[in-house]
């Protein structure tokens, strides 16, 4: 099973060190704009969200390229599904940025630009000190969610 | 080349108006880093201290750090500088936020407004495009109210700073709101906004900050974040700072009842464990200013029809002042007291100490329910709430207490119940049993504050990896001895003038982080070299000074520098700290000659030509 980026919700704080990083690491500055990942925060709400690419399997971004610039690249032990942008071909004409339906890829310096998950190290994660992202088996989290909600209506039905 | 600053400061002048962009001074930069010292810097080159505060002639100053929008931890913060109309004396307050980091991505360090515009205006910052707007409509409307409107008007990604009524309406200790709950608190900034008829600043910054060298400074911050991340952060992040009371309560310098005492039986009532899963909207979960591993915020709802409310905090000083110090303990009407004032704009803990101080006055006869309206007894929560919002507008006796403890004490003929230093009230610590905060009280450039030289972190915290204490093989600090504060608090002010100065967050001083921590991020960013530790404490004293020279060319002197009749004269009368005075005469003497400055508290022509100051002004 693949690993990818595991967000979890209920931990985050809103602090967008994970842009911060991002940006520096992609772009050598710190600019939240330039970006892979992004936290919206509902101060009313007490709430904070990252988003992210879902790296998905059969991608709307890379459909919609004319270009042949994006490709769903899998490395030989399954272990990664990254969905990558082949800068030499891109032309910067955007029709990704309207296909994706979560906003995870933007046409930043000439071209497209988009979570590669930093080669199987994402940098974010690493940063997180809540771990409200983390970088982890895919089916395993599904599991561990699984389990976490199991619980939870354990706890409530105890208490009905 | 800048590394870290932008290099460019923004001035916008109301009276003409006019908007112009300069190069910033990089000798000022290098010597007096950001923020705090920058600020004062640029005050004291360009405008006469003895001016009025609320006048034309004072400058406010919006002042980033080269951390200020860098992954430096806790890099958030912005520093209004000006001069304070509660004190007279120099004026810094800082607040964290997306605020600060928009200031640093349009491309500023420095936002300098002069004059006065001739109506309401707020100035809207989209990078290189500025603009001066009509305010008008948005005069007396709510902080948040203000936020949301000047962002419907301007751009969905601008970051706000604004005033409320008590800015608006000149009260004395009116502070700059932004971000929705975050509060650049003391000394009265937001009446200098207020007085320049400048209602908001929008900033929309879509620029990066760049670093001198990205492997050291990954470095640094991978070396920062380490340090910061262990349970007191955690803990720290769960409560935030109202866990904080039940530290202070220890020792038994928990203000009560307008310091009368130190302790209060009932702070079990007001603990901020009850407060994080009672009122918190999210339980044990605390928010953060952007770059912010630590997370201290978080935002309250009140369910009790009396004080039903929501909103941002309350934080522990709030509940000291306007709980503790009131009488108040009833973390509800506490809640209600703080999002009035969050709205209203202004500094909870001068309208905690300035309504207590009331309270005194009243409960001692020299105040008369006529003279009042309203029964002022300790603990009338509903009194306190009342005059949250009168204060604020203006309305009634608050129109009095708008002045603050100082004024309002001296009126009715008691100066004595005034409990602050150079006109601004103390924070919540009880300065008897904490011999460190006592001093640094006294001697704090713009009054009795906690925040700008925390030497009771080594006491209260216990603090034990700074150098200030480790270079010297100290083990814990003893808060009622006061034989060695006069040289942990000059050396603690001095590390804090660098750590107020660079763009971060003191909160991470006290998690973890140290001098060598902040240095190596601020060289790393800037590519200065700030001379190994000396060089950095020197950097620090020479900023501390610098502010010193400000506030006696405002009028201000060695005689200043000390605290009430009741700090120095009545024993503490309960508590682990009970009989203690501050020592003040013996702490004082002591500390200005450790300081080089004269037995009246003036820097020596060899002190300042050791920090490359001069008592004529302009220099850089």
């Amino acid at each position: 099973m693949a690993k990818g980026i595991v967000i979890d919700i209920s931990r985050c704080t809103g602090c967008g060190y994970c842009e911060l990083m991002c940006s520096f690491m992609h772009h050598d500055e710190f600019n939240p704009l330039k970006s892979r990942i992004h936290v919206s925060i509902f101060i009313n709400r007490s709430m904070a969200v990252p988003v992210v690419c879902y790296q998905c399997e059969d991608p709307w971004c890379a459909k919609a390229c004319p270009a042949g610039a994006l490709s769903v690249e899998k490395d030989p032990k399954g272990s990664t599904s990254v969905v990558k942008v082949l800068v030499d071909r891109c032309v910067g004409c955007k029709m990704c940025t309207l296909a994706c339906p979560f906003g995870c890829i933007t046409v930043t310096d000439g071209h497209a630009e988009k979570c590669d998950l930093c080669g199987g190290d994402p940098q974010c994660v690493k940063r997180c000190r809540t771990r409200a992202i983390s970088y982890a088996e895919l089916g395993e989290a599904a599991a561990a969610k699984k389990k976490s909600v199991a619980e939870r209506l354990a706890v409530s039905f105890q208490e009905a | 080349m800048w590394y870290g600053w932008t290099g460019n400061v923004l001035r916008v002048n109301l009276t003409r108006p006019l908007v112009t962009v300069e190069e910033l001074d990089r000798r000022s930069a290098e010597n007096f880093i950001g923020a705090r010292g920058l600020g004062v810097k640029y005050l004291y080159d360009e405008t006469n201290p003895a001016a009025d505060a609320l006048g034309p002639g004072n400058n406010l100053i919006f002042a980033t750090g080269p951390l200020t929008g860098t992954g430096a931890p806790g890099g958030s913060r912005y520093m209004v500088v000006t001069k304070g109309p509660l004190t007279g004396a120099i004026g810094q307050s800082s607040a964290g936020g997306p605020f600060a980091m928009a200031v640093k991505y349009a491309g500023y360090d420095l936002v300098i407004v002069e004059g006065k515009a001739a109506h309401p205006v707020y100035i809207w910052v989209d990078d290189d495009q500025v603009e001066i707007r009509d305010a008008s409509h948005l005069w007396g409307k709510m902080t948040t109210e203000t936020e949301s409107a000047v962002i419907a008007e301007t751009h969905p990604e601008a970051k706000v700073a604004c005033i409320g009524p008590a800015g608006e309406n000149q009260v004395l200790f009116a502070c700059v709101m932004s971000d929705t709950g975050r509060a650049a608190g003391r000394s009265g900034v937001g009446a200098v906004m207020g007085s320049k008829n400048l209602k908001a600043v929008a900033v929309r910054g879509t620029r990066g900050v760049r670093v001198a060298d990205k492997t050291a400074f990954l470095a640094a911050v991978d070396a920062a974040y380490r340090k910061i991340d262990n349970e007191v952060t955690e803990h720290f992040h769960q409560i935030g700072t109202p866990g904080v009371l039940s530290i202070v309560k220890e020792l038994g310098v928990l203000p009560t009842r307008n310091f009368q005492t130190g302790v209060n039986p009932d702070w079990m009532k007001l603990d901020g464990e009850l407060l994080a899963v009672n009122q918190a909207a999210r339980k044990k979960m605390g928010l953060a200013c952007p770059a912010c591993p630590v997370g201290c915020g978080r935002v309250s709802r009140v369910t009790v029809p009396e004080f039903r409310g929501e909103g941002v905090g309350p934080e522990y000083e709030t509940i000291g002042l306007l709980g503790s110090s009131c009488g108040l303990n009833d973390l509800n009407a506490v809640s209600k007291a703080n999002f009035i004032c969050n709205e209203m704009g202004m500094d909870t803990i001068s309208a905690g100490s300035t309504i207590a101080c009331a309270m005194e006055l009243y409960e001692k006869g020299h105040l008369s329910m006529d003279q009042v309206g309203l029964p002022l007894n300790f603990g009338n929560a509903k009194a306190v709430v009342q005059l949250c919002e009168d204060i604020g507008l203006k309305r009634g006796f608050g129109a009095v207490l708008a002045e603050g403890s100082y004024r309002v004490a001296k009126k009715f003929g008691h100066p004595e119940y005034h409990m602050g230093v150079k006109k601004l009230e103390f924070a919540s610590y009880e300065p008897r049993g904490l011999q460190d905060q006592a001093l640094a009280y006294a001697t704090n450039s713009r009054g009795a504050c906690h925040i700008r030289g925390e030497a009771q972190d080594l006491s209260l915290y216990g603090v034990n990896y700074w150098r200030v204490t480790m270079d010297r093989n100290l083990g814990p600090v003893d808060p009622l001895r006061w034989d060695d504060k006069p040289v942990l608090v000059a050396d603690v002010q001095d590390w804090f003038c660098i750590i107020d100065s660079c763009g971060m967050c003191n909160f991470q001083f006290f998690l973890g982080m140290n001098e060598d921590d902040a240095r190596a991020l601020i060289e790393a960013a800037t590519g200065i070299d700030m001379g190994g530790y000396r060089g950095l404490m020197q950097t620090g004293e020479r900023i501390f000074n610098l502010e010193r020279l400000y506030n006696l060319r405002a009028g201000l002197t060695g005689r200043d520098d000390t605290l009430p009749k009741r700090m120095l004269e009545e024993p503490l009368p309960e508590g682990p700290a009970k009989g203690m005075v501050v020592h003040l005469s013996e702490m004082l003497p002591q500390y200005y000659k450790l300081r080089g400055w004269s037995p009246d508290g003036g820097p020596s022509r060899k002190k300042l030509e050791e920090l490359g100051l001069s008592w004529e002004g302009p220099s850089r």
